[in-house]
């Protein structure tokens, strides 16, 4: 075989999210009343964007063969914490960034702390956290409030040379500057051994633990830009339980359209991004078609549960009942 | 030893797990530029020692000399870096990832903090080459491999971190001949290189080619060492076990050969690439056995039995009559009564945390309730009738039945089904890995069972117990029966020549029949 | 979710009573000290009528924690729980609306909804091996969608039945809230089906090891199957009994009880990997969960503070005894 195809097989999970999220943005511009205008690409995106680095933070952990149900309520907290620091002159402003970006790996490094050195189910654990960080947000701000650096949000909300959105190219940045370099570092490669054979990584002398601990910390570094940007996004802090609830619950589903095994050591989180757009814009369908957007809860779990569904195609082929147990 | 000083010595090891004591004050020392066999039977220590050796797991007492100064190793990392690699029986690859990536998974090269993927796939053709396995792509994924590759693969790894002391543990048990015959080439080239290499091998032929020194483990202490090629193989194998190696098999009944109708009978039956149009019948009160080079279906064929299969072709006849058996649940049913004792006791027969009471009566639980309500009188006096009748040494029925010796545990998944009075039994290599004692008491139950009207399917990879045992015996190559042999055919030339696949009747072989050959991948 | 237990399966018994279960034991010295503190705050805290007060509080949280139980004995997770309670408070509300025979049937409906969550729980675990993390979140987004729709987002404005006000807030026995006689019952009943039947030690065994389980014999999927669908029918009742409680169902009702009820299963000593744990202690874990919760309302905690303490409590308990074994 050509090392292309090596690639192609490789890239596959990445490359179908891709194409399912360039069909649905296609129908969705097509029927969109305004049409594909820079506006509707930059609202468009702008959403997309949220859910997408929370995908990208749920990625990380997942490969790992871990979850993170705490990413919603990091994602929150973060957005609460900004909304009281990321204000004032540039200085302050830029201060405000750093501690709300250090706010979120220390909640990542906890979870990953507790998970990996603790040895406790990251299930629970992340849950517990969870409730922690949500608790906190939730003193930073009991009811919605807080303002933010609007020169910044503005900016980073809005469009290069009027055309191109600058959340995407904020996207892009960190795709480069934060999973580019996990992903071909020693600590990203243990990450991906421990979640496909944890016994084999460590045979193989392997640094688990760190690499596990990388992917949780960057995980709340992640979910804490997206928090972030939620607060560039609507100006104020809210500690909304459900909306948090909502995030981890799409940062997941976005995860598994993206091509990421639930039970760890495949996938990229660039799959994961388009899995989070391509998600954002089968929800959004829902306006263009003029449907009252009571349904949309609805809709958003039905495309959930098919496409947590759709893996178990692979069931179909197997053979061998005991497989169903490994 | 020849007065060279040696590069590596252990002194006084001792590990224990829980209350079995695997290595007990054992000693070993290994020299630079030669190649030391490690021999013994199953559970003489031999794993851990080398566990121990590559910081898998940290001994209990003693220590560990490397060039004359004292070494700990705090994990398998610290031992790579002091130059000890170790091919391991359960592969250590990483399956999602590919084989460049293995390749130099302890160590990748960097280039500005990354790993540097154009010197990585370098190292690993090179590493490949070495290994005499070219043909493995570097970007393939080793999941997608068969496990002869994949072997390849694992050696080209070891070889890929530069070591000083290499230990190959039952390294080629799947690999083909063509492979086995590269590998002996890097092997030798490796030590004329000046590398110390530990050899651990079932395969006495292998050894004999190979090694320089060997040394053989019993009961987790070295009881002998001797350069190769000073003791002859019978005097090895009683070092090994320790006394006279001699089974004692219960009489086989004599009987006009299948007269009563079929109870098991199997027409053309075929799956995947796995199984290839086989036709048996098992009768009444007889012993078949099935044989063969490991991994040539005999698993799959019984799994085929007990409805663990899907998209069988052919036809299973139960009784004479066709019958679909769509999973273990319908296969243990009284209308076909069949138990199935499974490859792997640790995670297919028992759940180990479970107390033995629990475990024994798992597979009668039907049986045993009113109304879905466990009957828990009748539940004892069947399981006291069950440790009576296997001997099953236990300190009582309410411990974790992980707690038991392997052979106990083996008494118990065999007990559980014998709760359900099963007509059909079929057996996959109940033997492997217990004691010589339990062995015994299971070969008597099996022809009593038999005697008792059970029809029984018996796979062993030991060509004694086949002998002994079996009333017929079917050689099964490539997922195909290649030969029955009847009464007094069943002998260790038939098996190990029609296991083979050859017809000449000449095979040098002894030493072999204690350990075929794992799978010579077809 | 690879666990390396070299040396690590310590032999634990699945039994009810347990000789000194460390975890149980914890979780009984942890109510005491709880009363001991509370005991400091206010005279009140030992009287009779507000422990009464507690266990009736308790019963709701209890009931749900043993459908959680049940599902995280076979290694699982029910994470569709918070929708299963709503769905079966505003379903069992909506069915009082129509007449006499709605009113009559209103509590089975509501159960027979959560029902039918558990099932579409069990047959993607079971039978299409779906993670029970990813199709429980699934469901739960689906039944919230349905709900959404069906009460277009504000809380209904039926109200609960009084044959529910008076399973949950009624006396049928002078002195002992019906609540509590509930939970009692379907207490006593979970021990008795763990412990006695068939299906209990199922369901320990799939817990420990699935497929030699299977390869006994046994139909393991219709296990995990039924023990969803009880899982489901429980959390609904447990609804039922909210709205009884409340006289009527609301939207986000059904959010405290996830975290509480895991966390209860797993305080008591259940291991969340499967396979092990008591009743006992899944009854000490409610009632520690309770009494952390009424302690800090009596504190007058903000809800902030109290998910908060929460949190820490749940992972310093756990970090305590729930920890896995150490590899080497």
């Amino acid at each position: 075989m050509k090392d292309w195809r090596y690639w192609l097989a490789e890239q596959r999970g990445t490359l179908l999210a891709f194409g399912i999220f360039i069909v649905m943005f296609i129908i969705y511009t097509s029927n969109h009343p305004a049409g594909f205008t820079a506006n509707v690409v930059q609202t468009a995106s702008n959403k997309g964007v949220l859910l997408a680095f929370v995908a990208m933070a749920q990625t990380l952990v997942v490969i790992t063969a871990g979850i993170d149900l705490s990413v919603g309520m990091i994602f929150l907290l973060t957005n609460c914490l900004a909304s009281w620091l990321v204000i004032g002159t540039g200085i302050e402003t830029a201060f405000g960034v750093v501690a709300v970006l250090g706010t979120g790996l220390l909640c990542g490094a906890i979870n990953g702390a507790i998970v990996i050195y603790g040895r406790l189910q990251p299930i629970v654990a992340t849950i517990a956290t969870g409730a922690v960080y949500f608790g906190i947000a939730l003193l930073l701000r009991p009811f919605p409030g807080g303002s933010v650096n609007e020169d910044l949000a503005d900016a980073l909300t809005g469009r290069l040379f009027g055309v191109v959105p600058a959340s995407l190219v904020v996207l892009l940045a960190v795709v480069l500057v934060v999973w580019v370099p996990f992903s071909r570092s020693v600590l990203g490669r243990a990450a991906y051994a421990a979640g496909s054979s944890e016994m084999a990584a460590y045979m193989s002398g392997v640094p688990i633990r760190r690499g596990k601990f990388a992917a949780y910390a960057l995980a709340g570094l992640l979910a804490a830009i997206g928090g972030l940007f939620l607060t560039f996004f609507t100006y104020t802090g809210e500690a909304a339980y459900a909306s948090g609830n909502a995030y981890t619950l799409f940062s997941i589903a976005a995860v598994v359209l993206g091509g990421v095994s639930l039970f760890g050591g495949k996938g990229s989180a660039i799959g994961a991004i388009f899995g989070a757009l391509a998600f954002r814009t089968i929800g959004d369908l829902l306006f263009v078609f003029d449907f009252d957007p009571l349904w949309q809860p609805l809709f958003q779990g039905v495309i959930l549960l098919i496409a947590v569904s759709l893996g178990a195609f692979a069931l179909f082929r197997v053979r061998n009942r005991l497989e169903w147990f490994l | 030893m020849d007065g060279a000083v040696p590069l590596f010595r252990m002194e006084g090891i001792s590990k224990r797990y829980g209350g079995v004591r695997a290595l007990e004050k054992a000693e070993l020392s290994v020299t630079s530029g030669s190649i030391h066999a490690i021999l013994g039977e199953n559970g003489a220590g031999k794993s851990t020692l080398i566990k121990i050796m590559a910081g898998v797991v940290a001994p209990d007492e003693g220590r560990m000399m490397l060039d004359g100064s004292e070494v700990t190793f705090a994990s398998p990392a610290a031992a790579n870096q002091a130059g000890i690699v170790c091919i391991f029986q359960e592969l250590s690859l990483v399956p999602e990832l590919s084989v460049a990536d293995n390749i130099v998974i302890s160590d990748p090269p960097k280039r500005f903090g990354m790993i540097d993927r154009k010197a990585q796939r370098r190292i690993a053709e090179e590493a490949l080459a070495r290994a005499g396995a070219a043909d493995i792509h570097p970007l393939a994924l080793v999941k997608d491999l068969p496990l002869s590759r994949r072997q390849m693969v694992e050696i080209a790894k070891a070889l890929a971190r530069k070591p000083r002391i290499l230990i190959l543990d039952e390294a080629t048990s799947a690999l083909t001949a063509a492979d086995v015959a590269k590998i002996f080439g890097v092997l030798k080239r490796l030590r004329s290189e000046g590398l110390a290499l530990l050899y651990i091998s079932h395969r006495m032929n292998e050894i004999a080619e190979l090694a320089d020194q060997c040394t053989v483990f019993r009961n987790g202490r070295n009881v002998a060492s001797y350069a190769a090629g000073t003791k002859s193989d019978n005097e090895v194998v009683e070092l090994m076990i320790g006394r006279e190696y001699s089974h004692i098999f219960p009489p086989k009944p004599v009987r006009a050969p299948a007269t009563a109708a079929p109870v098991l009978e199997a027409r053309k039956l075929s799956w995947t690439d796995r199984l290839d149009n086989i036709s048996l019948t098992v009768g009444a009160g007889e012993v078949v056995g099935l044989g063969g080079l490991d991994g040539q279906g005999q698993r799959e064929l019984l799994l085929a039995f007990f409805g663990v299969l899907r998209g069988l072709s052919g036809q299973i006849l139960i009784d004479g009559k066709p019958t679909t058996i769509a999973s273990p649940a319908a296969a243990r049913d009284d209308r076909i009564g069949m138990a199935l004792i499974p490859e792997d006791r640790k995670t297919e027969g028992l759940m180990l945390p479970m107390t033995v009471r629990e475990n024994l009566s798992f597979a009668a639980l039907d049986r045993l309730s009113k109304a879905g309500i466990i009957d828990r009188a009748a539940e004892q006096r069947l399981i006291d009738d069950m440790v009576g009748l296997l001997a099953i040494k236990t300190a009582g029925l309410d411990i974790p039945v992980g707690a038991l010796s392997g052979g106990n545990q083996q008494k118990v998944v065999i007990a559980k089904w014998l709760m359900r009075q099963p007509r059909i039994i079929l057996l996959n290599d109940p033997t492997r890995g217990i004691d010589v004692g339990t062995k015994q008491e299971l070969y008597q139950l099996m022809r009593k069972l038999a005697d008792q009207g059970a029809a029984i399917l018996f796979y062993s990879t030991d060509y004694d117990e086949l002998i002994g045992c079996c009333d017929r015996v079917l050689v099964l190559y490539d997922g195909a029966v290649k030969r029955e042999l009847v009464g007094a055919e069943i002998t260790e030339r038939a098996l190990i020549a029609s296991a083979l696949n050859i017809h000449g009747e000449e095979m040098p072989v002894r030493g072999m029949a204690k350990t075929p050959a794992r799978g010579a991948d077809a | 979710m690879s666990e390396t237990t070299i040396g690590g399966i310590a032999g634990r018994m699945p039994k009810f009573i347990r000789r000194a279960d460390p975890a149980v034991l914890t979780a009984f010295a942890c109510i005491v000290l709880l009363l001991f503190l509370g005991s400091l705050y206010s005279r009140s805290f030992l009287s009779p009528e507000y422990l009464l007060q507690q266990l009736k509080v308790a019963s709701f949280l209890g009931i749900i924690a043993t459908g959680m139980m049940l599902v995280i004995l076979l290694g699982q997770i029910d994470l569709s729980v918070p929708w299963s309670v709503a769905t079966g408070a505003m379903m069992a509300c909506a069915a009082a609306a129509y007449g006499p025979v709605g009113v009559a049937l209103a509590v089975p409906f509501g159960i027979f909804c959560g029902v039918l969550i558990g099932i579409v729980n069990g047959v993607g675990v079971a039978y299409l091996r779906i993670p029970s993390m990813i199709i429980t979140l699934a469901t739960n987004a689906v039944a919230q969608g349905l709900m959404v729709v069906y009460t277009g987002g504000f809380s209904p404005q039926d109200s609960a039945t009084r044959a529910m006000r008076y399973l949950a807030t009624g006396f049928a026995i002078p002195g002992v809230p019906n609540a509590v006689i509930i939970w009692a019952l379907i207490g006593a009943a979970m021990v008795f089906v763990l412990t006695r039947t068939g299906f209990g030690r199922t369901v320990y065994g799939i817990g420990n090891r699935e497929r030699a389980a299977y390869l006994s014999g046994v139909d393991t999927r219709r296990v995990v199957l039924i023990a969803f669908a009880i899982s489901g029918g429980l959390s609904a009742f447990g609804g039922v009994l909210l709205a009884g409680y409340a006289s009527k169902a609301a939207q986000s009702m059904g959010d405290a009880y996830l975290l509480p009820s895991i966390a209860a299963v797993v305080l008591g000593g259940t291991s969340i990997l499967g396979g092990r744990g008591s009743y006992l202690g899944t009854v000490a874990g409610v009632i520690l969960i309770t009494l952390l919760q009424s302690i800090l309302s009596v504190m007058q905690m903000p809800e902030a503070g109290r998910q908060i303490i929460y949190g820490v409590v749940i992972v310093a308990m756990l970090l305590l005894y729930g920890r896995a074994p150490a590899s080497r």
